[in-house]
């Protein structure tokens, strides 16, 4: 891949712009599951950050960081889904603002 | 025999635990036994190693055990017997016991028999620790321990609220010169870096002048303590009021033995008070200002109890006026001598008080010479002796103050004068009791005469004050040569005089009424006069106007929080605020999520301000 | 120069891609546009010379994270009242302020990696060198990723299994 030369600066703007779109979903969806799909997205842009980094300095470091943020986004996916199926059974629905109850 | 001197102490101590554990299970005899048992046979423990030391007289130290250690303080449980300490084990142990043995028939009666005598025994145990103690910390221990006994035995009839106000007065009062005593505790460690009190004399003597500052600092605060203990003026307010405990307690705490602690205090560190003029000079003044004021308020009084009390704080300025002038001898002597015939009369009161119906007025009582004998001949002993009439213990012991007072140079003469008008009140005011109590007309009549448990002591005391006076106490070794020399004669014939003039008087006043005086007394001026020697010369009502109702004024100030009212801002700003955040706190988890991101945007801004490579 | 060009064209796809599975009503349609958005992401890391990153994005993250995805939503039986629904959350008035405050962000970030030079010309990093450097200095940070798996693996059973004792 000698001479490959994608500015560094153009996958970062990549990769800000789908945490972006990412943050915009997690803020305007109400439903549960999209609320989950667009963390992904923004972890998913955040680990390309990392990952162009450790390729612009030719170190491994990047790609350790990706794989930490893989077992968090598992995780996180995991736990997420199993209250999405929690909240279904409890409030009939998966609108994030049914669940409500928890106001100071 | 004086190696088991630590005894004496441990003895009354056990002996109140006992009472206090097990009282429930003990009957009458086997109380009454133990409390005055337990005196006695400490009694008997001083008079075996008293006869000891006389053979001996060699100062002797036992240490127990070490009590605390920390950095270069120590302190140990540490016993020093002199002469000193024996004078005042005697007196406490011997006159104790003549008082238990008075107690168990006085109290007979009473429902909290076995409390009593726990009480008045563990008073004993701590005051012997006060005087046998080494160095100034276990000193102190005794001193706070005497006066919790004095709190409890003041208030030992505590369903009346009136004494338990009296005990309150009395601890708190007394606690004003415990302060200034601990104060002086500190000073004396700090500056000379120990409390055992035979070194601390020495270093003492080594690090400072006569006249320093700092020795005179120290006196005045262990002075304070003294005073405080001592009922001396301006902490005397409290002694009469304690009156409203038993009358065997005011005979043995507010009479013969705590309330001299002060004087013992004082005999004790001599070596200090030698380096201090100027604070003995305080001493002797407040001594003698203390026993004249309280000598014109007992000619005004009318309780028989407070008549004795006021009469103790007058002895007891002698005493501090005998301290203050160096005659550290006759000072001791006279505490000795005023226990016995203090005790006596406290006792004898106590005996018309228990006969006749717990009567205290003295004008309701009269003509009581023929029915209650006993005690109109302790009555009439213990005044003489107070009165100091020649050849009783009171005048051999008082003729030495004055005497030594007199060749004071200066102003030794104005304390002599002084001196000589607080005895001439004495006699008068010793007197009068005897004559409207026991002469006149009969106003109540006595449902009962002492019984053996009552006389016994009484005959005791009568005995010693009559020939307390001729006793050597062995203070030799401890206390500096007293002055020499002898003054004139016509002094000592004027001191004898005095107090025979005032019983004249009083004869002719209150016995023949030859004397009227009732139009003095009932003029504008004289009636007012009297009154303010009755209620004390206002010094109760001083201290009330002067503390008590500004404490009062300041506590209802504060009574509706006034200065939490700052705090109370605090919180209604703080409620204010949180009602205000709560509703940020609506559940809505999008509303969250906005609000994070928009604190994300805002810390992401504050970042791209302060640092300057990101720009 | 092909790989350039597969660069944007790969960055264009995700971009588009991660726009639609946002905005769409339907969870499986949403779905299918993010595993599109996370494969073009796949090439780009192979394009980066990442290609260990590429083969786990496209193993656990397009693969085992978006079935587990599917699972649930099929557990749940959305249908058709569900879409609607969805459609009708998603009002204009909704949009405005999360649209501003992305904007906002976005702004900032850009104005951070703006002046950011250089361009990627190393070789590519093989899995061999990430494996050495995991179990190297970052051992610590894998033993914490397997106590954090363990946490989800626990809360996860827990969560479920309540769900299937209640429900049934």
């Amino acid at each position: 891949m000698d001479g490959l030369n994608i500015p560094l600066n153009h996958i970062l703007l990549l990769s800000s712009l789908l945490f972006c779109i990412g943050m915009l979903g997690l803020m305007i969806r109400r439903n549960i599951i999209f609320i989950l799909m667009s963390l992904e997205v923004m972890l998913n842009a955040a680990a390309l950050a990392f990952v162009a980094a450790g390729a612009y300095w030719g170190q491994p470091d990047g790609q350790v960081v990706f794989l930490l943020i893989l077992s968090v986004a598992a995780a996180e996916v995991a736990v997420g889904l199993g209250l999405v199926l929690q909240v279904q059974r409890r409030f009939k629905s998966l609108d994030m603002d049914s669940a409500n109850r928890m106001r100071g | 025999m004086r190696e088991i001197i630590w005894l004496v102490p441990l003895i009354p101590l056990l002996s109140s635990l006992a009472l206090m554990l097990g009282s429930a299970s003990f009957s009458r005899w086997i109380i009454g036994g133990l409390g005055a048992g337990s005196v006695g046979l400490a009694a008997l423990l001083t008079l075996l190693s008293g006869i000891d030391f006389l053979a001996q007289p060699q100062p002797y130290q036992t240490t127990l055990w070490t009590w605390m250690q920390v950095a270069n303080f120590s302190a140990s449980i540490s016993f020093y017997f002199d002469g000193l300490t024996l004078v005042m084990m005697s007196v406490i142990t011997g006159v104790g016991f003549l008082i238990h043995l008075f107690s168990t028939e006085f109290m007979q009666e009473d429902a909290s028999y076995a409390r009593y005598f726990a009480y008045l025994n563990m008073f004993v145990a701590a005051m012997l620790i006060l005087v046998m103690a080494d160095n100034l910390l276990l000193l102190y221990l005794g001193w706070e321990g005497v006066g919790v006994c004095s709190y409890l035995l003041v208030g030992f009839w505590y369903q009346n609220s009136a004494n338990g106000q009296a005990a309150r007065k009395a601890f708190v009062v007394t606690r004003i010169g415990d302060t200034a005593m601990a104060l002086g505790l500190f000073l004396l460690f700090t500056s000379l870096g120990t409390l055992d009190i035979q070194q601390m004399v020495v270093e003492a003597n080594n690090l400072w002048l006569v006249g320093d500052m700092l020795p005179v600092v120290a006196c005045l605060l262990l002075l304070g303590g003294a005073v405080g203990k001592s009922a001396q003026l301006p902490l005397h307010t409290w002694l009469p009021d304690a009156m409203a405990g038993p009358t065997p307690v005011s005979a043995l705490i507010h009479a013969a033995t705590m309330v001299t602690a002060g004087v013992y205090l004082i005999a004790r560190t001599h070596g200090l008070f030698l380096l201090a003029p100027s604070a003995m000079m305080v001493v002797a003044v407040l001594g003698i200002a203390t026993s004249l004021m309280a000598a014109f308020t007992a000619l005004m009084q009318s309780d028989i109890k407070r008549i004795l009390a006021y009469s103790t704080i007058s002895q007891i300025g002698y005493m501090f006026l005998a301290l203050g002038v160096g005659a550290w001898t006759a000072g001791i002597f006279h505490l000795m001598t005023h226990a016995f015939f203090k005790a006596l009369l406290f006792l004898g009161s106590g005996a018309i008080i228990h006969c006749l119906h717990h009567e205290h007025n003295i004008f309701k009582m009269g003509g009581l010479r023929s029915k209650m004998p006993v005690t109109f001949w302790s009555f009439m002993i213990g005044s003489a002796a107070l009165a100091a009439l020649p050849f009783t213990a009171g005048f051999f012991s008082k003729d030495q103050i004055l005497l030594q007072a007199y060749q004071l140079p200066e102003y030794g003469i104005w304390l002599w004068l002084a001196g000589l008008l607080g005895a001439l009140l004495t006699a008068i005011y010793s007197f009068r009791l005897v004559f409207v109590v026991f002469y006149g007309k009969a106003n109540t009549q006595p449902d009962k005469e002492v019984g053996w448990r009552m006389a016994m002591p009484l005959s005791a005391l009568c005995l010693l004050s009559l020939i307390g006076g001729y006793f050597i106490i062995p203070v030799q070794d401890v206390f500096p040569e007293a002055l020499h020399g002898h003054p004139a004669h016509w002094v000592e014939y004027i001191s004898i005089s005095v107090p025979l003039i005032g019983v004249a008087v009083a004869y002719l006043l209150f016995y023949s009424k030859r004397l009227n005086i009732n139009p003095l007394v009932q003029s504008a001026v004289g009636s007012k006069l009297g009154e303010f020697w009755r209620i004390g010369w206002a010094v109760d009502r001083l201290y009330d106007g002067l503390f008590v109702r500004p404490y009062y004024a300041v506590s209802a100030l504060l009574k509706s929080e006034s200065v939490d009212g700052f705090y109370a801002l605090v919180v209604s700003v703080n409620q204010c605020v949180n009602r205000w955040l709560s509703q940020s706190q609506n559940g809505q988890m999008r509303w969250y999520l906005v609000s994070m991101v928009a604190g994300l945007i805002l810390l992401l801004t504050l970042a791209l301000q302060i640092s300057p490579e990101a720009s | 120069m092909l790989e350039i060009i597969f660069f944007y064209l790969a960055a264009t796809i995700a971009l588009i891609a991660t726009a639609l599975a946002m905005t769409r009503a339907n969870a499986i349609h949403a779905l299918i546009y993010l595993i599109v958005s996370l494969l073009a992401v796949a090439v780009i890391f192979f394009l980066i010379g990442a290609p260990f990153a590429a083969a786990l994005e496209i193993v656990i993250y397009a693969g085992a994270i978006m079935v587990l995805f599917v699972f649930v939503i099929m557990m749940l039986n959305l249908g058709k009242e569900g879409d609607a629904r969805e459609r009708q959350w998603m009002q204009p008035r909704i949009w405005a302020g999360p649209v501003l405050l992305s904007l906002v962000l976005f702004a900032e970030l850009l104005y951070m990696i703006a002046n950011i030079e250089g361009s990627l010309s190393h070789p590519a990093v093989t899995a061999k060198e990430v494996g050495l450097s995991l179990f190297g200095p970052y051992v610590l940070a894998v033993e914490i990723a397997a106590m954090l798996l363990l946490a989800g693996l626990v809360g996860s059973y827990h969560l479920g299994r309540r769900y299937l004792e209640r429900g049934e």
